[in-house]
């Protein structure tokens, strides 16, 4: 009687639970089988991360994304201050544009970057000169995560500097304090864990970008291209045990950080 | 010690403009004006923290119109205190000396003194999100001054308090102005706070600068009608003085004549200070010159005083303490008289 009266007092509750488990199902479920499935034959796991195609994919995945994030981080914080601090004309469109790469399909983002950073414009020649050179490149696999990522950071930094109250900086200026002690000494670490979030966020989006590395640079092959490569050629059973491995590191890595982030904010 | 003249700000809906103001070393002036007027932005403005439209500022002989802020030597305080909260109490206080590039062991004693003279020693090591409303003004007090600033400004300091707390911020702001000597600029909405602290005042409101003087002088001589009503006159009339043929001059409004002082004519604003009219419930044979009967309309509690509205006709608002509202057994509808001072009317624009 009791039971069926708090079912008819927490009707929507009780829907949305169920409606919240069966996509949650759907995301931790191909995630889990697969997974558990390799994780039993740990023999062959063993053999694909010895394998030194495979750790050198995966190795060069993070590496890859953890420069583009730094890269990130020095060019998108101040853009993301700027946006944060002030109103201008066009603001809008500006924080719409920053937000584009989120929704164009990622082979697409990558057709845009090779016309641009390849040989045929003046900005890939202009490379070049100096001996960076963005077709199958390590800078190529950088460039393509970066402009796939960089939108997260961005958001989650603005976010985070809208949240410092501005007087916090006038009173800093009152005190005798510049325009960027004021930033590095009040608005930058109040902003901090915003800012951590962002990174994260930003080079766990490198780590999974696909579609914008393989049009610009096939090889050196990062991880997620290996899994494809591998798929086509030999099939499923061969790309399941690399695609696990890198489940695996980035869940492993993305859990550590973000148990970090959340430490710092406590304290 | 600090001049602004004819200063100018855009406030994006609308302008505070023709901002004159002088302000003499180690005066505690304060900026009255209802909420919305610009004085916080005024206040910015002086510390060069908000870009001004035309005019000038000097301090001490110098002009700092386009100095930049942490150049200028004026501190700021805001109304809810604004502390930086990843720093303890004493990292605030000393964030200010470090910009300054004083000296460690200048920092120590410069903390000290300031931790003794607002009595916040015990709090130094304490983040600010765990000090009380109070706490975190008399902190905030102690970072701007920590920086030997030649003007203090402040903002609101105790609006945000509750009546107990204020009262003792308040005394403590009048403290520090004696201890220091030092020039202050306090911005209020609060008419009571600008006579308990000023040693000036200037009332501000619709754009501009309406009036400056002692309080007394607000307090007694309005100059306009919006100071009137501001400087909580609530008895503000609009009518006509004319001189009678037995050498009394008459100010008349609704039918009634006030008997005032001065022999002014033509149509004017008066205003009467709601305490200054006496209630009684016979009339009083005095040396008042204006007594009216009236009614009791309306019945406003303050606490351990009240204010009664009597129509005589006009409306006349008058203060009275609990003990006589009582002992006169005052309530809506009854009969009841008005005295009054001819001096207590006064006459503006």
């Amino acid at each position: 009687m009791s039971f069926l009266r708090y079912i008819g007092k927490n009707r929507l509750t009780i829907t949305f639970v169920l409606l919240g488990l069966l996509i949650f199902l759907f995301i931790i479920i191909p995630l889990a089988k697969m997974v558990f499935s390799s994780v039993s034959d740990t023999e062959t796991l063993w053999e694909t991360l010895l394998d030194p195609e495979v750790s050198g994919a995966i190795g060069l995945t993070l590496f890859a994304a953890l420069i583009s994030t730094i890269v990130g981080f020095f060019l998108g914080i101040p853009l993301a201050y700027i946006l944060a601090r002030n109103n201008f004309p066009g603001k809008r469109l500006v924080e719409g544009l920053i937000d584009v790469p989120i929704v164009v399909p990622h082979t697409a983002a990558g057709i845009a970057l090779l016309f641009v950073f390849g040989r045929n414009f003046f900005l890939g020649e202009a490379f070049e000169k100096v001996g960076i050179t963005f077709v199958d490149s390590f800078a190529g696999i950088v460039i393509a995560m970066i402009f796939v990522s960089i939108p997260f950071l961005i958001d989650s930094a603005k976010e985070g500097f809208k949240k410092v109250d501005v007087r916090l900086e006038k009173v800093a200026r009152t005190l005798g304090a510049s325009p960027w002690q004021a930033f590095f000494r009040i608005t930058f670490p109040l902003a901090w864990r915003s800012i951590l979030t962002g990174n994260i966020m930003m080079w766990a989006r490198g780590i999974s970008e696909f579609g914008a590395v393989i049009i610009l640079a096939y090889h050196p092959m990062i991880a997620p291209v290996l899994v494809y490569e591998r798929f086509e050629t030999y099939g499923l059973d061969y790309a399941r045990p690399v695609a696990v491995l890198l489940i695996l590191v980035s869940v492993i890595v993305f859990i550590v950080l973000r148990t970090l982030a959340y430490r710092g904010d406590k304290s | 010690m600090i001049e602004v003249n004819d200063l100018s700000v855009d406030l994006g809906e609308f302008v505070l403009k023709n901002i004159t103001l002088a302000i003499k070393e180690g005066e505690y002036f304060i900026i009255l004006g209802p909420t919305g007027a610009g004085k916080t932005v005024l206040l910015e403005s002086i510390a060069g923290l908000y870009p001004i439209k035309s005019g000038e500022i000097w301090l001490r002989g110098k002009e700092v119109t386009g100095v930049e802020p942490e150049k200028r030597k004026i501190s700021i305080v805001y109304q809810d205190h604004v502390l930086f909260p990843h720093l303890s109490v004493r990292k605030n206080i000393v964030f200010g000396l470090k910009m300054n590039k004083v000296t460690a062991a200048e920092q120590d004693n410069r903390v000290n003194w300031v931790a003794e003279l607002l009595g916040i020693g015990n709090l130094l090591h304490r983040k600010p999100d765990t000090l009380s409303g109070g706490e975190k003004q008399k902190v905030a007090l102690a970072r701007a001054i920590a920086t030997r600033p030649e003007l203090l400004l402040v903002d609101e300091p105790l609006s945000a308090l509750d009546p107990e707390t204020r009262e003792t911020v308040q005394q403590e702001l009048r403290r520090l102005h004696q201890a220091l000597g030092i020039t202050i600029l306090h911005v209020t909405h609060d008419f009571e706070e600008a006579i308990a602290l000023g040693s000036r005042i200037a009332v501000i409101g619709e754009g501009s600068l309406m009036q400056v003087g002692t309080p007394e002088e607000i307090f007694r001589h309005p100059n306009s009608e919006f100071v009137a009503r501001f400087a909580m006159t609530r008895n503000v009339f609009l009518g006509k003085a004319t001189k009678q043929s037995n050498g009394d001059t008459v100010f008349q409004v609704d039918g009634t004549e006030f008997v005032i002082a001065g022999e002014t004519e033509g149509t004017y604003h008066a205003s009467i200070r709601p305490e200054e009219i006496l209630i009684s419930t016979e009339p009083i044979r005095s040396s008042a010159r204006n007594c009216f009967p009236g009614t009791i309309t309306q019945i406003q509690d303050k606490g351990s005083t009240l204010y009664i509205t009597v129509n005589a006709p006009p409306e006349l608002s008058c203060l009275v303490t609990r003990h006589s509202f009582e002992e006169l057994e005052l309530r809506k509808g009854k009969r009841i008289y008005v005295t009054f001072k001819a001096t207590s009317v006064h006459l503006f624009d």
